[in-house]
């Protein structure tokens, strides 16, 4: 029921993207292997206990996050065979994207793991140790996550009407239509409470003010932390009414009760990231062909609040010549300074004066407008008042540069959330034959003395598994190897509110807003807020013209930032490689250089990722060429997904390696 | 290795491409040569549009295929029921779709589908427009698409409101765009009409208003959102030459005319927009010509002058006209005339100024008085002008002062609607001193508002554009030149005198030749003239030229001047003593000057010219 459901929220996706932009060349109707489903395919792998996994890989990987995937997908596509565990029940790690009431249970699962601190026993895997092999345990508790809470704003109550409502699964395929067709601007869309007056979010203030966490609503408590800490909402939204609704409903408020009913509407991100169209996540999904695997939507907004109002900042020319809020000697200031930034390489006498200098400064200097310089310092280059001019000038033109490549702006968003990316570079990797497992982690690495070298892994079913390579998150890490504690924390936030925060007329639109500090020493405050047709949140409904959004249901809580470490703090031997957890920029830049580094790390001679060939190039041994699209769709709503155990896919096609792992057993010691 | 992925060499795909390609060459020739002969026979069968369809989806631009098409089509028409046609026709619908994915600018294409429709019993101009708006996302550029679309929101009477907001939503897109902007500049006069014709400034009392003569304005409400929507334009990107041309239509709004002054001719096209026509000016004028716009100046006689002397009659109308083809007629104390027209200067087929010579002795008597009437039958005007005893000559006609002649690219609006746009494109220059079309603009609205007053900084702004856009350098100074040439008229008829002086300033070409017809004395010297142009023959009256210290190899110009007596040529390019024959037509020359011209250097050169012009007294060489 659950694939079926899928299906049908597919298809006007494709339409949605081809209207909104040809980007990807290949698409195909792809399945997504995320959490519901990786519990299956981790059942899969517990009934293969007997046999065991193969005991040789070259690469171990530990953690599905967006940096474990792609070293995996990299070294699979080179011939290296790899190794890919999680001990979670589903793909990305701290990327995952979840639906309402997976978020629910991650939560649960969060406040369980603070409760119970598990004693591990030793014991079963020390009689594996040879002589000349030291052990090095790893962490069986996830402490990444901290500091979290829930507030519910929308009613509690049951509502009788709903039990009479049409099943959900027979609207769906209603609702499915209406996510293709709204496009008329009747409704609102959700948003947030940003601004510090708005109302709404008050009683949620007083509650949290005994955790040293910043609010990011709550702009004069973002500087609690020690270290400056970037806050980042991102917030659903629900577009309005689809016209399927009876009528009766339009009058109702969302309940939580509809939520948790809708929840699989939503695919709520753990972080708050966009991709820069010329990136380094969209210039690998590219190179790599990966892309095929997944669909994306442009952002289509970048918003700021300034005064207390939320405002659109024109950032393309479209935008500037659009705009109402500038006058048109502003419209020349802001656009000779943006084509200025495009090649400031070339002038360097404009800017020489001011390397040494803040950003801002050198904005004043050019005779930009209060207004202009908010704009381009916290909107445009995204970075802080002590940020450098080089720095600044650097930031402004990657901006720009990524203006125009898919859209009015220079970001875009992969539908169905961002969990999407890892999971397309697992499924790379498992096409070149990579095994996944998840719910399967590793209890300890087998360090050689002689050579300080990882020679193998003990997973936690006690299978000594040996490894040239062993690639790890940095959440599985324990405290006694790391060289420094210090980390920054960021501080984030989920709300799902009944409309956006600056109504317009597409409630389809993916809005990226930036809320500037009140102090100048204070971070900003970022937020996404998404719509339903990026398949991330459920079509809502709100008939009262009220003036502000208001929240449904908020989680806030802190992500810890391990991105500044690098192997210098960390004992631990030297083919051990740790990746770090989702940064706090808006970018995935920093995940991808630091894959890229790893790989030619441990391959210095191989090409990273290239290009992976066309299906139809692809030389099948024994049964004639077969495309992967096309089998997919009867294979996944025919199979019954209450078994567990039962594949979801046609073994012939290339993703069925991901679970057949006890195929390839048997042969692949050869 | 267990489960790695075999890929084909490149080698073996290059091969397998190269077959690939080979074979559907080979099909598509030979269901060409299948096609064609099925059309030499004459058969219209369905089995020809199954081929045709075939070649047509991998080759959309073979236009022989189509019109086969259309014969078959037609021909199974008149086999078939009416609903059957009408899928005989959708189907074909669905395959031009498909053949304009494969080119979606295929002539072919485009015009197959629009003969489609005509022959479509129920045209779906819905889904015709979705497909207008479908290509024209893909390449708001295309032209076949908004060619297309004209025919579609024609024929399915979309509102003018609607295709407004769609030229919005085209130009908010990308606003780099003439199509839309042109789009917008005809459906803006049809929803905001100006309201009172009777309120434009130029009080002509011409009764042959032609139809079109308002058509073009709009009222000041919206022009005003106008003036601001192209302002948005142009300082977001002052770079973008389609605003500006908007902008420039905006403010004049005017029936163009190019007068190409080297051909002669009136490259006006009624049926052309004006707009397309600036922009069609600023191109030709690129390359030599002179551009004149005048803002819907009417047809009329402007000028009718009389001499006793030649006993001649020149009439100088307000454009260049044929005068032998437009039922001319001259009427002398009430007695019509025969006579003949002919224009100053045999290579001037259409001219401004027309002679015509009196039967002998018919004026001469100096203590007559006579009344001259020129009736213009076709444009159902006349003029009259009345010759007074005791009087040499007399003439009847309208000042440049007072019709604001020279104004007359920007003159339709108020005064003080170009004062704010001058103060608008100031601040822009002030922001971007280099930008040449806000130079231009800011250059044309002083003209239009005091072109006098205006004069220096008007100067100014012509060398910062020769300095900033070198390319067109040649075509800012005949610009400057005609501007100079205005603004001198201009203070002539101020201090009504009949002398003309134009000294060192860098002229390049003359121009307005019609509007001298009196002057008695013209100082041109000192500047960059390669000529003296067949228009020069206008200045029926010059007695005395100088245009020492020119670059002047040619002197056609200099032809039946009836009263010049004296030329000065000193330092210019005269070489052959051919270039001075034409002197011989004017009959009063005594006194010519030729010092410091190469044609010193011909041997004989004094006999020759004594031979050549024997009443010149006083020659200088």
């Amino acid at each position: 029921m659950f694939l079926l459901y899928f299906k049908t929220w597919r298809i006007p996706v494709l339409k949605i993207c081809c209207v909104h932009f040809g980007y990807c060349v290949f698409k195909c109707v792809y399945f997504s292997v995320r959490h519901d489903i990786a519990c299956h395919v981790t059942v899969c792998s517990f009934k293969m206990a007997a046999e065991d996994l193969p005991s040789q890989f070259d690469v171990v990987i530990l953690g599905t996050g967006l940096t474990e995937s792609v070293i995996a997908a990299a070294c699979s596509r080179v011939g290296q065979s790899v190794l890919h565990l999680d001990r979670r029940n589903y793909y990305a790690g701290n990327w995952a994207s979840f639906t309402f009431n997976g978020l629910l249970s991650w939560i649960e699962e969060y406040k369980n793991q603070q409760k119970v601190q598990i004693t591990e026993s030793e014991q079963v895997w020390r009689s594996l140790i040879d002589e000349g092999e030291d052990v090095v345990p790893l962490s069986s508790v996830d402490s990444s996550i901290s500091n979290l809470e829930v507030f519910c704003y929308a009613s509690e109550e049951e509502e009788k009407e709903e039990e009479t409502k049409a099943p959900l699964t027979s609207c769906q395929p209603v609702n499915a239509e209406t996510v293709s067709e709204e496009t008329t601007g009747d409704s609102t869309e959700a948003q947030d409470t940003v601004t510090g007056d708005d109302t709404t979010a008050s009683d949620a203030k007083t509650q949290n003010e005994e955790h040293e966490v910043s609010e990011p609503e709550e702009e004069q408590h973002t500087s609690d932390i020690s270290e400056p800490s970037q806050s980042q909402e991102e917030k659903d939204s629900q577009p309005i009414s689809s016209p399927a609704d009876p009528p009766v409903e339009v009058e109702k408020k969302i309940t939580y009760q509809k939520l948790v009913k809708e929840g699989r509407r939503f695919n709520i991100d753990l972080v708050s990231k966009l991709m820069y169209s010329r990136g380094a996540l969209v210039d690998l999904l590219i190179k790599s062909n990966v892309s095929r695997y997944a669909e994306f939507k442009n952002i289509g907004r970048i918003l700021t609040c300034r005064n207390g109002k939320v405002e659109q900042v024109p950032c393309s020319r479209a935008d500037v010549f659009a705009s109402k809020q500038l006058t048109v000697v502003e419209k020349r200031m802001l656009m000779k300074f943006l084509t200025f930034c495009l090649d400031f390489e070339q002038h360097p006498e404009e800017y020489q004066d001011y390397t040494e200098k803040p950003f801002r400064e050198f904005l004043k200097n050019k005779k930009l407008t209060e207004n202009l310089q908010d704009f381009v310092l916290h909107s445009i280059a995204m970075v802080t008042q002590q940020t450098l001019t080089e720095e600044g000038l650097k930031a402004t033109q990657h901006f720009l540069r990524c203006l125009g490549r898919y859209g009015n702006t220079p970001f875009l968003f992969p539908l169905n959330g961002l969990g999407e990316i890892p999971q397309c570079f697992c499924r790379m990797c498992a096409v070149f034959g990579g095994i996944y497992c998840l719910r399967h982690s590793v209890q300890c690495l087998v360090v050689d003395k002689a050579s300080n070298k990882v020679k193998a892994v003990i997973d936690t079913r006690g299978q000594k598994i040996s490894c040239s390579h062993f690639v790890v998150e940095d959440s599985y890490i324990r405290d006694e190897q790391r060289q420094s504690t210090a980390y920054r924390q960021i501080s984030r936030a989920v709300l799902i509110t009944d409309r956006s925060v600056l109504p317009s007329e597409s409630d389809q639109q993916i809005s990226l807003v930036t809320i500037p500090p009140l102090e100048s020493s204070a971070p900003a405050v970022r937020m996404v807020e998404l719509c339903s047709s990026s398949m991330t949140c459920m079509p809502g409904t709100c008939a009262e013209e009220r003036s502000k959004p208001a929240v449904l249901w908020v989680m806030y809580f802190n992500m810890r930032d391990t991105s500044a470490l690098d192997s210098s703090s960390y004992s631990l031997p030297s083919n051990v490689h740790v990746c770090t957890g989702p940064d706090g920029s808006l970018g995935s830049d920093c995940s991808i250089k630091l894959a890229e580094s790893v790989f030619h790390h441990i391959l210095p001679d191989e090409e990273f990722c290239p290009p992976a060939p066309n299906p139809e190039d692809i030389i099948y041994d024994g049964d004639g060429p077969q495309a992967e699209g096309p089998g997919f769709d009867e294979s996944v709503n025919t199979e019954a997904e209450e078994e567990g155990a039962a594949h979801e896919k046609n073994p012939s096609t290339e993703p069925a390696e991901m679970d057949s792992v006890a195929d390839t057993t048997p042969s692949s010691e050869e | 290795m267990h489960g790695r992925v075999k890929i084909k060499s490149t080698a073996q795909q290059e091969e397998e491409k190269r077959k690939e390609k080979e074979k559907k060459l080979k099909a598509f020739v030979s269901a060409r040569d299948a096609v064609l002969k099925k059309r030499s026979a004459g058969e219209h069968d369905e089995e020809a549009l199954q081929l045709t369809r075939q070649l047509l989806s991998s080759n959309p631009d073979f236009a022989t295929l189509w019109n086969y098409r259309r014969e078959v089509l037609l021909h199974l028409e008149t086999l078939r029921e009416k609903d059957e046609v009408q899928k005989l026709y959708e189907s074909e619908l669905h395959f031009i779709e498909a053949c304009l994915k494969v080119n979606p600018k295929s002539y072919g294409c485009w015009h197959h589908r629009t003969w489609v429709n005509t022959r479509l019993p129920q045209p779906d101009w819905t889904r015709e427009l979705g497909l207008c708006d479908r290509c024209l996302s893909l390449d708001e550029r295309n032209f076949h698409c908004w060619d297309y679309r004209r025919v579609v929101v024609k024929a399915s009477g979309v509102s003018v409101e609607q295709e407004l907001q769609f030229t919005d939503r085209l130009i908010g897109s990308n606003f780099s765009n003439y199509s839309s902007w042109h789009y917008r500049s005809t459906l803006l006069p049809q929803l905001h009409p100006q309201p009172a014709p009777d309120s434009a400034p130029n009080t002509s009392p011409s009764p042959t208003t032609s139809p079109q003569f308002h058509s073009h304005r709009v009222c000041e409400e919206q022009l005003l959102k106008e003036y601001e929507l192209s302002h948005n334009a142009f300082f977001t990107d002052p770079n973008d030459q389609s605003a500006w041309f908007y902008y420039r239509w905006l403010l004049g709004r005017g029936v163009c005319v190019c007068v190409c002054l080297e051909l002669l001719c009136i490259c006006e096209d009624t049926s052309a927009h004006p707009m397309l026509c600036v922009c069609v000016c600023v191109y030709v004028c690129v390359c030599v010509c002179v551009c004149v716009c005048v803002a819907e100046r009417e047809e009329m006689i402007s000028c009718v002058y009389v001499s006793r002397e030649g006993e001649r009659v020149s009439v100088a109308f307000s454009k260049p006209v044929h005068a032998q083809s437009e039922g001319l007629m001259l009427v002398l104390d009430g007695q019509p005339q025969q006579v003949e027209w002919r224009s100053t200067h045999p290579r001037l087929r259409h001219s401004p100024v027309w002679l015509c010579d009196l039967p002998p002795g018919s004026i001469s008597d100096m203590s007559n008085e006579h009344n001259l009437t020129i009736h213009w039958t076709e444009k159902h005007t006349h003029r009259d002008c009345a010759l007074y005893t005791g009087c040499a000559e007399s003439w009847c006609r309208d000042s440049a002062t007072n019709l604001e002649l020279f104004r007359s690219e920007l003159s339709v609006e108020k005064s003080s609607v170009l004062q704010a746009e001058l103060q608008s494109c100031n601040q822009l220059l002030e922001l971007e001193p280099q930008n040449k079309w806000c130079l231009l603009t800011i250059i044309l609205l002083m003209r239009a508002l005091d072109p006098l007053g205006h004069e220096k900084e008007t100067l100014a702004h012509f060398q910062t554009l020769k300095e900033v856009d070198p390319m067109r350098s040649t075509y800012y100074s005949d610009l400057c030149s005609k501007f100079l040439i205005e603004n001198t008229i201009l203070k002539m008829e101020y201090a009504e005198v009949r002398v003309f002086s134009l000294s060192n300033k860098n002229l390049t070409t003359l121009c307005h030749l019609d509007q001298l017809l009196f002057v008695t004395h013209i100082n041109l010297s000192s500047n960059q003239l390669l000529r003296l142009p067949p228009h020069f023959a206008m200045l029926q009256c010059l007695e005395v030229l100088e245009a020492d210290d020119n670059a002047i190899e040619n002197l056609e110009g200099l032809y039946h001047l009836p009263k010049l007596e004296e030329v000065s040529l000193r330092n210019n390019q005269i070489c052959k003593l051919s270039d001075l024959e034409s002197l011989a037509s004017c009959t009063k020359l005594t006194r010519l000057d030729l010092r410091g011209n190469p044609v010193h250097r011909t041997a004989h050169i004094e006999s020759e010219l004594s031979q050549l012009l024997p009443r010149v007294t006083a020659l200088s060489l």
